[in-house]
């Protein structure tokens, strides 16, 4: 592990083209150690897309992403929870069919030694034991997020509130060092938020992760975000504390629709 | 599995709570069949012996064919080729190699995993419908040296097998032979339950359920569609081997493409992603046939048999039936027989308080 003043995830001049559509331009950008880091922007500036390259969904174009100072532009998907990253999804993600339980039990593969020949004789194998173990541990995760009364449900029948909930709780059992979490809040009721938000704090203090977030629940966002970035057509604008972005002209633009010289500056001086 | 479990029943431990039949009343129903299973030889002929036997049989390689279509969300429309593979491996590695036929089945069952893993491989970037048409591939190849590999199956004489044997007892009658296929139907059965609670079966069915997720959960989908095959062609291999040591004949022509859609039935009819579903899916097509043609026997000669003019035709009635089966389950009860258990249960569960 590197030393702890380093960044945690750092983003170094990532694009990301489709065919002509460019997503993401040079998008540059450091997660601390730690931190609630929050990315905003209006729709279809590419905040996604950003958790994509870093999940590993999609690959940047140019650019690199640095986990813990090591590159992971070309590490596959299914690497990277090992590595220490987890997500939630925008659009709820869970598998429909399975208990809550076994949803979360999901998170737990990367962690899961036993594979099919020990699963089959699993009074044998070791892996009951292993079971046992770690669902004890998954316990701990629903009851921090209080899902207990819903645990051997189907997730396909949930509510859209507790269905996030049980998202995070997924993401929270891969153990990861960083969480990405997008639009956690989406479609939240007052209450729920708050509860959303309170949970997030949590996994941040003391389950020690850290936590980059896309939001657009600006009150959320300002209140336990350390620092923002924005992004607007796939470029970032401001970054920084979240009463510096707020204040900044450019992003105060962005979200109000104006023209923007300084942006357009920068559109007419890139090379195509 | 339901949320809700009778009142009186506590479970103090996650041991407790993570059990295949989680009350006790299933326990006992577990048990009480499984003793009467046993007791069987005593109580039924010869033919009623025969369909048990057939039912575990086929119960064996559709819970393989339900591991892939129904947990993992794959296709295979050559289910019966790789049950045919099993057959005959056992039958050539007990002639060939002169293995004890006891040996021979979890090892024609391994054989065919193996060719199932080879013609699985497309499986690892092929969906849907694209991946149909490869299993199908597969069901004409191996058709095809079945009848051309003289050395592995006999060609088209078939070949002659030899009855299970184990130390000095043979089971060369139903009566001897339901043992073995109730022990294989027991550990198969098991094996699958324990494999859907642990690590790799629930990956199997993530990869179903939202493939995107489970690769950022760190799911390696090429390998888990792949696996799957496996699996599901061990299944098969272990019903096709059993299958020749009850029949002592394999024939070439046996393992067809209707015999693929028939496993298709009993998996659909049974309840994807069942496993008991499949126990059941496979009695009802081993059922099916015979309520039919007890059906026809009434009618023939009868006054509607006169007045169709049915004739010889009524013996269709058996493969008309199966169709119509199919399809009224995929309208009326698309989850299949084990949903409708389910219902039953949760039914009697709550039972006179059902809301």
């Amino acid at each position: 592990m590197a030393e702890a003043g380093a960044p945690i995830l750092a983003a170094e001049q990532v694009s990301l083209r489709f065919g002509g559509v460019r997503a993401l331009t040079d998008v540059s950008f450091q997660v601390n150690r730690g931190e609630v880091f929050s990315i905003i922007g209006p729709n279809g500036a590419g905040k996604t897309s950003m958790v994509n390259c870093i999940s590993g969904r999609y690959r940047p174009t140019e650019g690199a992403i640095r986990f813990d100072g090591a590159d992971i532009t070309r590490v596959p998907t299914r690497r990277r929870a090992g590595l220490g990253i987890g997500r939630t999804f925008q659009n709820l993600a869970l598998f429909g069919h399975m208990s809550v339980l076994d949803n979360i039990m999901v998170g737990r593969h990367h962690l899961l030694r036993r594979g099919f020949l020990p699963g089959m004789i699993y009074w044998l194998g070791g892996a009951q034991d292993e079971e046992i173990a770690h669902r004890r541990e998954v316990e701990e995760i629903i009851d921090f997020l209080e899902i207990q009364h819903i645990r051997k449900a189907p997730a396909g029948t949930l509510p859209y509130g507790l269905r996030k909930r049980v998202e995070l709780a997924r993401a929270v059992a891969l153990k990861p060092r960083l969480i990405l979490l997008d639009e956690p809040m989406a479609g939240m009721n007052l209450e729920e938020k708050e509860d959303m938000a309170r949970y997030i704090l949590d996994l941040n203090e003391e389950w020690g992760m850290t936590v980059l977030m896309i939001e657009h629940d600006m009150g959320v966002v300002m209140d336990i975000s350390q620092r923002v970035m924005v992004l607007d057509f796939g470029r970032k604008i401001a970054e920084g504390t979240p009463e510096a972005v707020l204040a900044d002209p450019h992003v105060r633009r962005a979200y109000l629709g104006e023209a923007d010289e300084v942006v357009r500056d920068i559109d007419e001086s890139m090379p195509v | 599995m339901s949320a809700t479990t009778p009142s009186g029943d506590f479970r103090t431990s996650y041991r407790e709570d993570m059990t295949i039949f989680p009350t006790r009343n299933s326990r006992i129903a577990l048990w009480a069949g499984l003793a009467l299973l046993l007791a069987s030889p005593l109580l039924l002929g010869r033919y009623e012996l025969g369909l048990l036997i057939n039912i575990g049989i086929m119960g064996i390689a559709a819970l393989g064919l339900n591991i892939l279509v129904g947990f993992t969300g794959q296709i295979s429309i050559g289910h019966a080729a790789f049950f045919g593979f099993g057959a005959f491996a056992s039958a050539w590695l007990h002639e060939g190699w002169h293995i004890p036929v006891a040996f021979c089945i979890p090892l024609a069952g391994l054989m065919t995993a193996l060719v199932g893993l080879v013609f699985g491989a497309p499986a690892a970037r092929l969906k849907g419908l694209y991946l149909a048409i490869a299993t199908l591939a597969a069901q004409f190849i191996l058709e095809d040296f079945f009848a051309r590999a003289q050395w592995f199956t006999g060609g088209v004489a078939g070949r002659i097998t030899e009855p299970f044997a184990l130390g000095g007892w043979v089971a060369d009658r139903e009566e001897t032979y339901l043992y073995v296929v109730v022990a294989y139907v027991v550990v198969m059965f098991l094996g699958a339950a324990n494999l859907m609670r642990t690590r790799d079966g629930r990956a199997l069915v993530a990869v179903r359920d939202h493939y995107l997720s489970a690769e950022v959960m760190g799911i390696n989908l090429a390998y888990y569609r792949t696996l799957s095959f496996g699996i599901a062609s061990f299944y098969a291999g272990i019903g096709g081997a059993l299958y020749a040591h009850y029949l002592l004949f394999v024939s070439v022509e046996a393992f067809n493409i209707l015999f693929s859609i028939q496993f298709l039935g009993m998996v659909i009819i049974g309840g994807l992603g069942s496993i008991m579903g499949s126990l059941m899916g496979a009695a009802f097509m081993v059922l099916l046939p015979e309520v039919v043609q007890a059906g026809a026997d009434l009618l023939a000669g009868g006054a509607i048999d006169r007045a169709l003019k049915l004739g010889a035709s009524i013996s269709f009635l058996r493969e008309m039936a199966v169709g119509a089966a199919i399809i009224l389950f995929l309208l009326f009860e698309p989850d299949g027989l084990a949903h409708r258990w389910r219902l039953i249960k949760a039914y009697w569960k709550l039972y006179p308080y059902s809301h």
